[in-house]
């Protein structure tokens, strides 16, 4: 960019851009310089306070037992810390099918989410970079799919895998799991900008194949756009309900949200035992992985869904 | 703006990509289906074929005698004068209107404020408003479920703290504001997220201009920001049109908890479901499914129709 037509108040601001991530967040800030308003933020502070009190709420409630659930204030602790007692009665309830849930969550994650980035990538980076017969009518098509219902799927996948023996296994929720249609357009987007094309056109004439191309040359232009698409994959299988809910009747091949649902309802059919202080105990060890991936890879994925915010 | 290149493509703007890619006289080859072959090959085995059988499956009924015959478009008049599933359009068209606004104004205050670099703490705000997209949906129902819950919920609490009687949230009258309120919740952040990516790749030669013309911040917002995320508006918007559409979890899990306040045709996804898996009336089901992902195209290419026509 040209220093030239900037007002002149900016330019000690732009002496101290550093390259790279740390750039992107001090641009804006040289704009205009603007002063911090504590009114805005204690109004942004409502909504923050709506986002965190439900999970402080669970966090606290996880640590009780059944008896003090009843009895106690929702927020605030109350009674004997029994946070590690509830953990242990969690994982060991039922022969601890809690821990069969967890590693059935974990394949269904890594096939299918593995699995379904893979192909957004191909996908994406095949829109992006190449011209080929039928690339519009693959366009309208995804799009199109987006608004069909779950259930106008559901019920005929249901019965198309039960045909062919394949509900009540994990396939019947892996495969469907496959296809993200949101992560093949946000890796189009991704690669658009993030692989020059003359990259691309000087490494075939260099006679590289197309393969090697890809994994050799684009596939590490693309990690911040891998990590995102790996990232929302991920959160559509690990919070999957509906499809596991249609598919699976055993109980061994449950992920956890359906796991977690059948304890719930246990204590409102006859005769069942009331399991609330489980319940809450296994909401937060469901959402605690998902949590601490997104504030670990915080980076990653904020840059890659800005796509090309980076760069500028 | 002195750089020579279109600004980058963020999440939810225009399809830049594709005029570029354009621009460059590529080959037109078959090897891009390398790529996107594989994608397309599972997202016909899980999308294209059985949205084909839902459709094949609407045209047949099983009769009392004469086992499954084609019936023609039986299954579709049956539906149009079919008064339950009239009332759960009708719920989720309400839950839409309301919900679906409410929703997006918040996010786009929030993306706003951390944008406009007013904030004390700013990604401390961004990166908790989002956590409760990483909560999955049965989670969040069934933490809010508690919490609603007159037993050991917020609500009970507070009403025999202060002795008064709130109205009970899981009752008929509140449930769909209730359930509103959670799907808010869950979704804000994700929302906030898109526009706040958008906002971030406006140039910022564009603020310098408006500064230098002594534009306010209103001015500011409404001149340039708003109309430069347009198509981050409206791509949120068609996925808020289709969530809304397609409600299933959060109902679905307050079942357990509100028996009497959730019917099975609440949502028509949900009535949808009934039909196909208490109701063994697969034909039937699929049609209302088919009705409702046309219903649901139709509104999102509306919305896209309209939050397009300014431009260009």
């Amino acid at each position: 960019m040209s220093v030239a037509v900037e007002p002149a108040h900016t330019r000690k601001d732009h002496q101290k851009q550093k390259p790279g991530y740390v750039r992107m967040k001090s641009t804006r800030r040289g704009v205009d310089n603007p002063r911090r308003s504590v009114l805005l933020t204690v109004l942004t502070g409502i909504v923050l306070i709506y986002s965190l009190i439900p999970l402080v709420w669970l966090f606290i409630n996880s640590s009780k037992t059944q008896a003090d659930l009843f009895t106690s204030f929702g927020l605030w602790f109350s009674g004997d810390f029994a946070l590690f007692g509830n953990i242990g009665d969690t994982l060991t309830y039922d022969d601890g099918i809690f821990g069969r849930w967890f590693l059935n969550t974990v394949l269904y994650v890594v096939v299918g989410a593995g699995g379904a980035t893979f192909l957004a990538v191909l996908g994406g980076y095949a829109l992006a970079k190449f011209n080929f017969p039928g690339k519009k009518a693959v366009f309208a098509v995804v799009i199109g799919a987006v608004a069909v219902p779950g259930t106008a799927l559901a019920v005929p996948t249901f019965l198309m895998f039960s045909e062919m023996g394949l509900t009540n296994t994990p396939w019947s929720v892996i495969i469907p799991s496959l296809i993200s249609p949101f992560g093949l357009y946000l890796m189009w987007t991704f690669a658009s900008e993030a692989i020059p094309t003359e990259l691309l056109e000087s490494a075939r004439m260099d006679g590289a194949g197309e393969f090697r191309t890809f994994f050799q040359i684009c596939l590490p232009l693309l990690g911040p756009g891998i990590v995102t698409v790996l990232l929302f994959t991920m959160v559509a299988t690990w919070n999957n309900y509906f499809l596991p809910l249609i598919m699976l009747k055993d109980p061994a091949w449950y992920p956890l949200t359906l796991g977690l649902n059948a304890w719930n309802a246990q204590a409102s059919t006859a005769g069942g035992e009331a399991i609330f202080n489980l319940v809450i105990t296994g909401s937060l060890l469901t959402i605690l992985p998902l949590i601490a991936a997104f504030l670990l890879l915080q980076r990653y994925w904020q840059s890659g869904l800005s796509a090309g915010a980076v760069k500028e | 703006m002195t750089t020579a290149s279109p600004p980058p493509a963020a999440l939810g703007t225009q399809p830049k990509p594709a005029k570029r890619a354009q621009k460059r006289t590529q080959k037109r080859s078959w090897s891009g289906w390398l790529f996107i072959g594989p994608f397309m090959a599972v997202f016909a085995v899980v999308f294209l074929a059985p949205i084909a059988y839902s459709i094949w499956l609407s045209f047949f009924r099983n009769q009392l005698v004469g086992g499954n015959g084609f019936v023609g478009l039986a299954n579709y008049s049956q539906a149009l004068q079919d008064s339950q599933f009239w009332s759960s359009l009708l719920r989720v068209t309400l839950f839409l209107a309301v919900q679906v606004p409410v929703m997006l104004l918040i996010a786009l205050l929030v993306a706003l404020a951390l944008d406009s670099g007013r904030l004390y703490g700013k990604s401390f705000f961004r990166i908790s408003i989002f956590l409760p997209y990483a909560v999955p949906a049965v989670v969040a129902s069934l933490m809010w479920g508690f919490m609603y819950g007159t037993r050991f919920g917020l609500v009970g609490n507070i009403n025999s703290a202060l002795g008064i009687n709130l109205p009970n949230p899981l009752s008929p009258d509140l449930i769909l504001a209730s359930i509103g309120n959670i799907v808010t919740w869950e979704f804000i952040g994700y929302n906030m997220l898109i526009f706040y990516s958008a906002l971030r790749v406006i140039p910022k030669s564009l603020y310098e201009a408006a500064e230098i013309d002594g534009a306010s911040q209103f001015r500011l917002v409404t001149a340039i920001k708003l109309p430069a995320i347009r198509g981050a508006l409206v791509v949120a918007a068609i996925f808020s049109v289709i969530g809304s559409f397609q409600l299933f979890n959060e109902p679905a899990i307050l079942q357990s908890l509100a028996p009497n306040s959730i019917s099975t045709y609440f949502t028509p996804n949900l009535y949808a479901y009934s039909l196909s898996f208490s109701g063994q009336q697969y034909n039937y089901s699929a049609t209302v499914a088919i009705i409702m992902g046309v219903i649901t195209m139709v509104i999102a290419y509306a919305v896209q129709l309209r939050g397009m026509r300014k431009e260009s």
